[in-house]
């Protein structure tokens, strides 16, 4: 039986009836068209499908659509703003934060709450927090400098 | 990958949440933060036809002090207890657990009931929970009841919690003075999950001398287990004494089942069980003072 839910997502409100079983990944991918969310082990380890729910980083393949009725949810569409890219964007840009772009999406969506939690977090703890983001190409090394050049920038602009 | 179908349900009280649970009895499963269940379901190692949500029912979310314990809501997240004043000023080690669970994202949903209940023989908590000696509150349609840690961990995925009861609460005994404790792991590199963890909770006499050890194993076996042989090896040793807590520590895998899997050879994890003793008895030495 399907059921009704409502969210926001980016800002915009969104509702459709769905079976419970429907991963929040695939209704976000592909009822809602916003393919920017990766889905990559699909087996809550790999974190290429991370998004913000209700300000947290959940990896949306291990939710149900059903459990995010009524939430406040952000994908990595949402963080541009005017055509401008996030400040965490434009590190992964200016740092070579990433090769093949997989798992960038989710990258940046753990680092918009890691930046939140710590302001200026060490490489250690940057590297704690990226512990459930798996990249098979960079080696972290890159990652870490370009969310280590958001931080200063954003640190900047408060 | 698509879970088998289901039907879902959302009650607001306990008491609808064991109504749904008599009614559809076997049929039916409690979700929690879904973080083992729903990866399970993902692969149909289980397939229930009913899942029944807590998210919405209040008052299972939260942590108070009563006294000299502490009192953690079976929904409170592990990124609750990792950030927590009181537990990281009464008992830091759940709070040090509990950091390292997982990742972020994880800690984000899972909780500490749904940790509990579940009992993943990798878990990390199960070793602190046998450490610092945690109670558990289960509610059933004939009220409530508490379960001692060593009571709980039953077998592979299986604890005292009975199939008509919620887990709605763990009561945490805040560490007493000149106690330390410590819980450091050999993690899977993808999952994080324990390899081998080991719990340690030291008391000492102010001079070096433990006067009382209580240390917990998770990882190596089916369920986790307290090491009897190590907390017998340290109690009444002086643990500055050269090799002590080496000596004592040679008894980290005994009692524990030691299961070969894809991580590792039976030889391989006793082997670690060893050094994660000796590693998490040091350190909770260390802080006892």
């Amino acid at each position: 039986m399907k059921l009704p839910v409502k969210m926001t997502i980016n800002g915009q409100s969104v509702s459709h009836e769905v079976e419970p079983r429907f991963l929040l990944v695939h209704y976000i991918r592909e009822t809602v068209g916003l393919t920017g969310t990766h889905v990559g082990c699909d087996t809550s380890q790999c974190g290429a499908c991370t998004i913000t729910l209700n300000g947290q980083a959940v990896k949306s393949c291990t939710l149900f659509t059903v459990q995010a009725d009524g939430a406040n949810i952000m994908t990595i569409e949402g963080l541009a703003k005017d055509g401008e890219l996030h400040p965490i964007q434009q590190g992964f840009w200016e740092k070579h934060g990433l090769q093949c772009g997989f798992c960038t999406p989710g990258m940046i969506m753990l680092a918009v709450q890691m930046l939140e939690r710590y302001p200026k977090p060490s490489e250690e703890v940057i590297r704690h927090q990226l512990e459930g983001n798996l990249c098979r190409c960079t080696g972290y090394h890159n990652i870490v400098k370009a969310i280590e050049w958001a931080a200063d920038k954003m640190a900047a602009a408060k | 990958m698509y879970p088998a179908s289901f039907e879902y349900h959302s009650p607001t009280t306990v008491k609808d949440a064991l109504g749904l649970m008599g009614k559809l009895g076997d049929d039916a499963k409690l979700l929690a933060g879904g973080h083992s269940l729903i990866p399970m379901m993902k692969l149909r190692l289980a397939q229930p036809k009913h899942l029944i949500d807590l998210r919405n029912v209040p008052g299972l979310k939260g942590v108070k002090e009563d006294g000299g314990t502490i009192v953690i809501g079976a929904m409170t997240t592990w990124y609750e207890l990792e950030t927590n004043a009181i537990v990281k000023a009464k008992c830091p080690i759940v709070s040090e657990t509990a950091s390292i669970v997982g990742d972020p994202a994880v800690r984000n949903l899972g909780t500490i009931g749904g940790g509990l209940a579940h009992a993943d023989p990798a878990a990390d908590m199960p070793a602190t929970a046998i450490a610092c000696n945690f109670e558990m509150v289960c509610e059933g349609p004939k009220g409530r009841r508490t379960v001692k840690v060593d009571e709980w961990f039953q077998g592979l995925m299986s604890t005292a919690l009975k199939e008509d009861e919620i887990l709605v609460e763990v009561r945490v005994p805040a560490l007493a003075k000149g106690t330390g404790a410590a819980y450091l792991k050999f993690p899977h590199p993808a999952s994080r999950f324990a390899i081998v963890g080991v719990a340690a909770v030291i008391s000492t006499d102010g001079k070096g001398t433990c006067s009382k050890a209580s240390i917990g194993v998770t990882g190596a076996g089916t369920k986790a287990v307290r090491a009897k042989g190590v907390e017998a090896g340290l109690s009444g040793k002086n643990l500055a004494g050269a090799g002590a807590i080496e000596a004592a520590a040679q008894k980290g895998a005994e009692g524990v089942d030691v299961q070969a899997d894809l991580q590792g050879s039976v030889e391989y994890k006793a082997h670690l069980c060893r050094v994660f003793a000796k590693r998490a008895v040091e350190a909770a030495a260390k802080r006892a003072g």
